[in-house]
């Protein structure tokens, strides 16, 4: 589904990500763990274009993003990473329309889906995340927790094969982390194949079918949760309490 | 100077019917200025914060001169630089509105500028990552946030611009103030300027209604 190679990236002269290489199959859960300034959102957000890459390639679903340092055409870049969602750290939601505009606007003038269509996906989506109650409220209208649960359902209504997160619960106070996991469990439960930077070690161990570690700009341990977990380095990262 | 229309209500009524013709080029002046200047405004904004250089040096200048000098100036320069007479002429009032309409585009777009980029960049890449293009994200998710943002010091621009129309006197445009300069000089009575006076007070009052509402209209979310 993802395939990421050699993928390096520069800030200032700075080397942030340096070869990155890491593949993500279809149907598979992925936990990028690692101290902050590892480069972990970086990552994520080159894979996202949201940020260039130096060099490297990036492969969504066989297709280059970029091939070896050269990126597709722009209007390939976006047919492309219409295959990715993306969920932020701090939400992102649009604050002067609803919820449920916050799920439709997208489907409405990217995927050209019938009014009444998108609202009708919008409303399901919005019963799977809990929500079905809140879809005139407003954003700020809403706790965190059920703003990044809007988040999650408005990513998802763009129907993408893979869906990344980058710490989505790391603005949220620890009872309100729980229910956002909560909808992440039940989204790996269905099988989506997603990718999610995390601190939550436990949700990391119990729900990721492989774990990535990163430091400094690489991956020194990549492998199923009970075989990272176990290596020295990363339990002498979780014993630094990070 | 004595009392010559307070107590007369029948030369009162008819200098007021006079100052109101005045009073009606003078809200001509006004529309068109914001007709055109916002748009105006807006795509100057772009240009200032284009990434290159041929574009955005010459418009820093263009608004550093706009803001730099004084109005009345730019309009008598505009008004004795345009061609009077030929194919394409211009007269006072046409002078007058172009005059108007490039110097409040200059602040407005400086105003716009500020909106835009105290816009989140989150926003920009949540449309982004939703796979709308640059325009739509601008339309749809940047722009009216923006309008909300903007609201008030585009409200202080535009009680500027009321009282800035009388300015349109000084090439003789027949608005309120010259109107009220005039009779002011024949009269030998200070009354009409108080009368101007009252009707720049009254269309403030209204502009400033008209920004609450909106204030009220845009105030459904934070
Ligand atoms: N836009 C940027 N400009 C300059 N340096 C950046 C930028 N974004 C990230 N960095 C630097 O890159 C490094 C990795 O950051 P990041 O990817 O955010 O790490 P993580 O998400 O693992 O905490 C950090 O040292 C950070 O300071
Ligand atoms: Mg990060």
């Amino acid at each position: 589904m993802l395939k990421v190679i050699n993928l390096e990236k520069q800030f200032d002269g700075l080397g942030v990500l340096k070869g990155i290489s890491l593949e993500v199959r279809r149907g598979e859960v992925v936990a990028i763990i690692g101290r902050s300034g590892s480069g972990k959102s970086t990552l994520m957000r080159c894979v996202n274009n949201l940020e260039k890459a130096d060099g490297g390639t990036i492969l969504v679903d066989g297709q280059p993003l970029v091939k070896d340092g050269v990126y597709a055409p722009v209007k390939n870049q976006r047919s492309i990473c219409l295959k990715m969602g993306y969920v932020f750290q701090n939400f992102n939601l649009f604050p002067h329309m609803s919820v449920l505009k916050n799920l439709t606007e997208a489907q409405h003038c990217v995927l050209k889906r019938p009014k009444a269509e998108a609202e009708k996906y919008a409303r399901q989506l919005l019963k799977k995340v809990g929500l079905e109650d809140k879809e005139a409220a407003y954003p700020c209208q809403l706790s965190g927790g059920q703003q990044q649960r809007v988040a999650i359902a408005r990513a998802l209504a763009m129907d993408p094969e893979l869906l990344c997160f980058d710490e989505p619960t790391s603005a949220l106070d620890p009872l309100l982390t729980q229910e956002v996991l909560g909808v992440i469990r039940s989204l790996a439960k269905e099988k989506r194949t997603m990718v999610v930077v995390t601190h939550e070690m436990n949700f990391a161990r119990e729900v990721a079918d492989r774990v990535v570690f990163m430091e400094d700009g690489v991956i020194v341990a990549d492998g199923t949760p009970q075989e990272v977990f176990d290596s020295e380095k990363v339990k002498a990262f979780i014993g630094l309490g990070d | 100077m004595g009392i010559k229309y307070l107590n007369n209500p029948e030369k009162l009524w008819n200098l007021i019917a006079i100052l109101g013709n005045g009073v009606g080029v003078t809200v001509q002046i006004f529309l068109l200025t914001l007709i055109l200047s916002i748009p105006l405004g807006m795509l100057v904004a772009t240009g200032r914060m284009s990434r290159r250089g041929w574009v955005s040096g010459p418009i820093s200048v263009y608004i550093y001169i706009m803001r730099g000098t004084p109005l009345m100036l730019q309009i008598l320069f505009i008004y004795f630089l345009l061609p009077t007479t030929g194919p394409i002429s211009f007269d006072r009032f046409s002078a007058a509105i172009l005059a108007f309409t490039i110097n409040y585009a200059a602040y407005f777009a400086e105003i716009f500028r500020g909106g835009i980029q105290s816009i989140p960049p989150g926003q920009w890449e949540a449309g982004q990552v939703l796979g709308m293009k640059k325009a739509q994200v601008f339309f749809r998710v940047v722009l009216p946030q923006v309008c909300k943002r903007v609201l008030l010091p585009v409200t202080n621009e535009v009680i500027t611009l009321v009282k800035d129309t009388a300015l349109a006197s000084t090439i003789a445009v027949t608005e309120l103030m010259s109107l009220a300069k005039k009779h002011v000089s024949s009269s030998t009575s200070i009354e009409p300027y108080l009368i101007a006076m009252l009707i720049y007070l009254l269309m403030n009052g209204i502009t400033e209604q008209v920004s609450r509402w909106l204030e009220k209209k845009l105030s459904y979310y934070q």
